[in-house]
This record gives structure tokens, sequence and C-alpha cells, in this order.
């Protein structure tokens, strides 16, 4: 009977959102997650169940918003990244290193978890200055400049916890992943508190703007007097940030690092939440929401996969099929496409068709960035 | 004095870096230098090598195929399973090959067709394949085929005294030859490494684009294929959770190799070169004994730095001369 309540205040909350939101970009990714959480809710018995025990919320959805946090973290900084025209695949492996580092400080070192947490967090911002320097000072093409460390991070994690897995019981370090604040888990807070700090600087001050203009035209944008240069560093190094708080709630989970496996393919995940949530890898106009409902999205997905008793071996091929649709559905050649074979839909589709003929029409920019 | 074209630098600095890593391997250790380590490395290097022979056409087009490993695994566990069901072996590799280039052609057409990044179609491939494989079978099965075990082990080619020439080897050595025969001179070729230096031009000039890409992704669907055969021959099993990151050994070794991530520039031997380095990093590893293999992927890690510093260089003085 609560149970029952409980989901219908939800999904009044939920449809409210959705209304408000109808006009905006982020509509779809919002309604993807709905459409998957209706699935859910019909067709996943328990899903939907949530339980108060020791004053904290258990259940799958408080489970997806902790589970999701890394990719969220990860999120928050790729957004940006790809905003600028760039990508970076070494988030993963900044994972690894903060976790290596934070847990041999902790256990090898025995230093209070404050020093190793602030020491894990210098580690990962300067793995994004590395990129950010290679990208904006050598302009090296983003791709190839974070292969390099996608390649080599893993190798200086395991230099670093020497291939050992460190396990570590430090109450400080572990509440980071498996903590509770006001009966929800506290990555949560971190993710919104990221998230703050991010829409802050990107909203509320000229540097978001910046941002949209480097992804848009990098040449020009340097031409009327942005330094392009600084403001890639600045997304290279934030997004290292994010990696390595990450690594830390990743190490933090398993209460142990596991240089080998920590955010292994996460680089990729959090890719996808970036393009589920609006944001095209092309650069330019950028939803730092969407990709953190993007995050929250993929992990839905996941989470609804295992409680359906998916395999986790076969849990990719579902997830391949949802990334290309959601990507068909956001390339214009497709909805162009699509908008023509139903024509006699138009009048429905037209706000979809409306303005892609001309995009048809017109060949690509020649310097638009390569993704 | 002879003028170097400048396209051959990176060419030339894979091929002093290969030669350097072999002459230190050599002086080091007393035994690095004989013809059965260099046939051993053929041997080894095998799936990654045909592998990255696929990759360097998407790589040449501008692209990137971010499916293979995965479909090495999928090939591997698809013809494992084929075999312990009584299949013949030739007509399970010909499934196998014809699943891989269809496979590569639909991710070719996805992007053509609707525009959209091949980072992300041949990421959604990764996932796809990798899930496929473990639907054919969860767990790795041993291959036991009478081919296997009897007939393989002869195809094989006396080179010296007391090393022979693994069919592996030899499959993977043919790779290249035939992707350098045809991306240097075919006409298809020439579309690759035009759609690669400018898309746009080459639409202009009349280039068939969508046909040459959706061959391109197919022929290096084709390569993954083939490369699963050969990792089958090597492993003697099909297993679909093995390979997992083979592409970024693929695209190191195409980029050590010389080829430009941006594309339009790079030639197939500079792979092969590539693809020795990476051999001969580990086998100067494995021979130090003392040295962890994680140490691999720093060296990786930094060869490709260098690399990328030296292309950015390269490809910055043409354009300033002009």
């Amino acid at each position: 009977m609560i149970d029952w309540f409980s989901d219908l205040l939800f999904w009044i909350i939920f449809g409210a959102i959705l209304l408000l939101l109808r006009r905006q970009k982020i509509f779809w990714t919002v309604g993807a997650l709905a459409l998957l959480l209706l699935f859910n809710q019909f067709f996943t018995p328990g899903f939907f169940h949530v339980q108060l025990l020791d004053g904290h919320f258990y259940g799958s959805r408080i489970d997806v918003l902790n589970q999701g946090a890394k990719v969220m973290l990860l999120s928050l900084g790729m957004v940006l990244v790809i905003a600028t025209g760039g990508v970076d695949l070494s988030v993963g492996a900044v994972m690894a290193i903060a976790a290596a580092v934070s847990s041999r400080l902790l256990v090898t070192e025995h230093q209070p978890a404050g020093v190793a947490i602030a020491i894990a967090l210098i580690f990962s911002v300067l793995a994004g200055a590395w990129n950010g320097l290679l990208v904006a000072g050598f302009g090296i093409q983003p791709i190839v400049a974070t292969l390099v460390l996608m390649v080599a991070g893993r190798g200086v994690a395991q230099l670093i916890t020497e291939g050992q897995i460190i396990n570590f019981l430090d109450p400080t370090m572990v509440y980071l992943g498996n903590g509770h604040l006001f009966a929800l888990p506290f990555t949560l807070t971190l993710v919104l508190l990221m998230l703050i700090i991010a829409l802050f600087f990107a909203r509320r001050t000229a540097l978001g703007l910046f941002i949209e203009s480097v992804g848009d035209n990098d040449e020009a944008s340097r031409y009327s007097g942005i330094n392009a240069k600084q403001v890639k560093f600045l997304v290279y190094t934030f997004s290292g940030l994010c990696a390595g708080l990450a690594g830390l709630v990743a190490c933090s989970n398993i209460k142990s690092a596991d240089a080998n496996n920590i955010g292994l393919y996460l680089e990729l995940d959090a890719i996808l939440a970036v393009v589920v949530g609006g944001t095209s890898l092309q650069g330019g106009r950028f939803y730092l929401v969407g990709a953190v409902v993007g995050g929250l999205f993929i992990q839905t997905l996941t989470t609804t996969l295992y409680a359906r008793n998916v395999s986790s071996d076969i849990s990719p091929v579902p997830k391949a099929l949802v990334i290309i649709a959601v990507c068909l559905f956001q390339s214009e050649l497709f909805r162009a496409r699509l908008a023509y074979v139903l024509r006699p839909l138009g009048r429905v589709l037209k706000p979809l068709s409306s303005r892609l003929p001309h995009s048809l029409l017109t060949a690509t920019r020649h310097d638009s960035p390569k993704p | 004095m002879i003028r170097l074209n400048p396209k051959y630098i990176p060419l030339l600095a894979t091929a002093v870096v290969m030669l350097g890593l072999f002459g230190t391997g050599s002086l080091l250790y007393p035994n690095f230098g004989t013809p059965r380590v260099i046939v051993n490395l053929l041997n080894d290097m095998a799936f990654v090598g045909i592998a990255a022979v696929g990759e360097s056409f998407v790589i040449l087009s501008g692209g990137i195929d971010l499916s293979v490993g995965s479909m090495v695994a999928f090939v591997g566990i698809l013809i494992a399973r084929l075999l312990q069901s009584g299949c013949d072996p030739f007509l399970a590799m010909g499934i196998a090959l014809c699943t891989g280039t269809v496979a590569g052609a639909m991710m070719g057409s996805l992007i053509h067709f609707f525009g959209m990044p091949p980072f992300l179609v041949t990421l959604a491939g990764l996932f796809c394949l990798r899930g496929l494989g473990f639907v054919i079978y969860p767990e790795s099965i041993g291959i036991d085929h009478p081919f296997y075990g009897e007939v393989l082990p002869q195809l094989s080619v006396l080179v010296a005294p007391k090393t022979v020439l693994p069919f592996t080897a030899m499959c993977f050595l043919a790779s290249v030859i035939i992707g350098t025969f045809v991306a240097g001179f075919t006409r298809f070729g020439r579309n690759v490494y035009a759609i690669g230096s400018n898309e746009n031009s080459a639409r202009l000039m009349g280039l068939p684009i969508g046909q040459t890409k959706i061959t391109l992704y197919a022929v290096a669907g084709l390569f993954s294929a083939l490369s699963g055969v050969v990792a089958t021959f090597y492993m003697q099993s099909g297993n679909p959770a093995s390979f997992v990151g083979l592409e970024l050994d693929a695209i190191a070794s195409v980029v050590i190799g010389g080829t430009l991530l941006t594309g339009g520039v790079g030639f197939i031997p500079g792979t092969l070169m590539g693809v020795l380095i990476l051999g001969l990093i580990q086998q100067i590893i494995i021979f130090n004994g003392t040295l962890n293999s994680w140490w691999t992927k720093i060296v990786i890690g930094v060869l490709l730095l260098i690399f990328i510093v030296l292309q950015k260089f390269i490809s910055r003085r043409p354009a300033g001369a002009t």
C-alpha cells in the first residue's frame, strides 16, 4: 500500500519534471530514462521497492544513484571536454591512478585518510593537466593525446601499487563510497556538489560561453580574444579532478584498489552518458545536467539488466542496441530520412524535421573537428 | 644531398626505433639476435599484426575502429563452437570471415548513411560483439580438431637452421603484403587516402565516398575476423572473454608505425614495424625477467607520445613551407 502510494507520487513528480522540460533538449534524455523506469515499474518486480533500514534508504533506485555516481562524476568532466571538441579517453586510467595513490598512502605509508585523498586528487589533477598540456600546449589531437595516458596510466597505477591489490578498512575512505548522508548515499551529495560547482562556473561566469565558443570554432574564438589554449587546459584538468573523485569512490566501493580493473571501460560509459545527454561529439553546445541524467540512464539500464537476470557478460548487447538507437535519433540525417519516410505523419514529426532538410543540402564544414 | 620527402620521416623514425630496440636486445642478451626469436616475434604478434593492418585502413581514412578486440574474441568462440558441433574447419573459418566482413559493413553503413561518428558506432560494435560472443558460449572451448592438431603444424616452412616459420606468421606477413598492395596500388586504396586527407575535397572530386567507406569498414572487419581465425591457430581454443583491449594495441602499433591519426598519411609496412616494436618491447621485458609486465604499458605509452610529438612537428613543417 505504501509502495503503491510512493510509486504514484514518484511518477507524478517525474511527470511534472518531464512536462516542465518539454521544450528543452534534455527532454529526450529524461524521457528515455522515464521509459526505462516505466518498463521496470511493470515488468521488473521489486525494482521500485524502497525500504528504510537503520535510517538509510535501500532499494534498486537508490542503488542506481549510488552505483551511477562514478559515471555521473566522469561525465561531468567529460561533457566539458567534449564541448571543446575533444574527448578524454584517459579517465579510466586516471581513476586507477587515484585509487592506487590513495590506498598506497593509507595502507603502505600509514598516512591519515585526509592526506591520502588530497594527494590522490592532486595526482589526478596533474594527470588531467598533462592531457591539457598535450592538447592545448602541443596542439595534439585529443583522442591521441589522451590515448597516451590511457595506455600508460594503468601501468603507472600498477607501479604505484607494485602490482598488488591493496585492501583497506579506513572508515573515512570506506565512507566515501558506502556512507550515507541524509538517509541517501553520500556519493549522491558528492555528485550534486560537483554538478553545482560545474554549473556555477559554466552558467554564472563567462567560462561556459568560452568553452562553447572554442568547441564551435577554435580559430574564430581565438581571433575574438578568447584564450582557447587556457580554456582547453582548464577543461582537461577539471576532467582529471572528476576522474580522481570517481576513482576514489570506485575503490571505496570495493574497499580495495585493483589497478587493473578500476574504471575499466568506464571512459566509454562516460562518453555515452554525455552523448545520451544531448551533447554532440562535434563540440559546441553542452548540457551539464543532461550528462548527469545520461549517466543515470546508463546505470539504470545496467541495473535493469542485472535485475532481470541478464548475465553481466551478455548485458553489453542490449546496451549497444540502446546506444545505437539513441545516437540514431540524435543523428540529423536519420531524423530527416525518417521524417521523409513517415511524411504522412509529418504534422506530428514536424518539430523534429523542421530544420533538417537544410543540413542535408549543405556539406559539412571542411574544418569541422573530427570526433 | 638527397632531399627526404617529409612523409617518409615517421617511417624512418619507426625503423630506427625498431632497429635500436633489436640492437639493444641483442647486445644485452646473447640469444636475442637469433632467427628463432624473430620468428617467435612474428608468431606471437601475428593476430595483433593482422588486426593492426585492418586498423591502418580505418585510421588512414580518418576514422577509428574500436571493435577489434571483441571481434577477435567473437570469431574465436564462433569457430570453436562450430568445430565442437562437428563443422568442417574450412566452412567454420569461411563463416567467421563472412560474419566479420558483414559486421564491418554494417558499422560502415551506419557511419556513412547516418553521419554517426565512427568512434561511437564501433564502440557499440565493441559492446555488441563482446556480448554476442557470450551468447554463443559463455566459457572457453578448447579446439581438438585434427586440422588444428595435425595439419597446421605441417604448414610451416624452414627459413633458417632449426627455425621454422609457422603458418600464423605467414598469415601475418601475407596480410601485410596484401594490405600494402591494396593501400598503395589500387583505386580503393587511393580513395581511402583521399577521404582521410580531406573528405570534402574527395567528395567534390567525385570519388565514391559511401562505397569506399562501407568497403573500408568491411575490409577492417575482414582483417579483424582473420586475426580471430589466426588467434584460434595460436591459442588452440576460443574464449569470449579474451583479447580485451586488443584494439588499443592495434591502434598503438598503427600510430607508432607512422600513420597520422588525422588520416591520409601513413604506410602499411610502417604498421608492420609498429607491431614488431610492440613485440620487441615485450620480448626484452621477458628476457630481462625482473621487470614487471606493466612496464610494457608505460614504454608503449612513452613511445606513443614520442611519435605523436614527432608527427606534430613533421605535419607542421610542410604547412609552413607552402
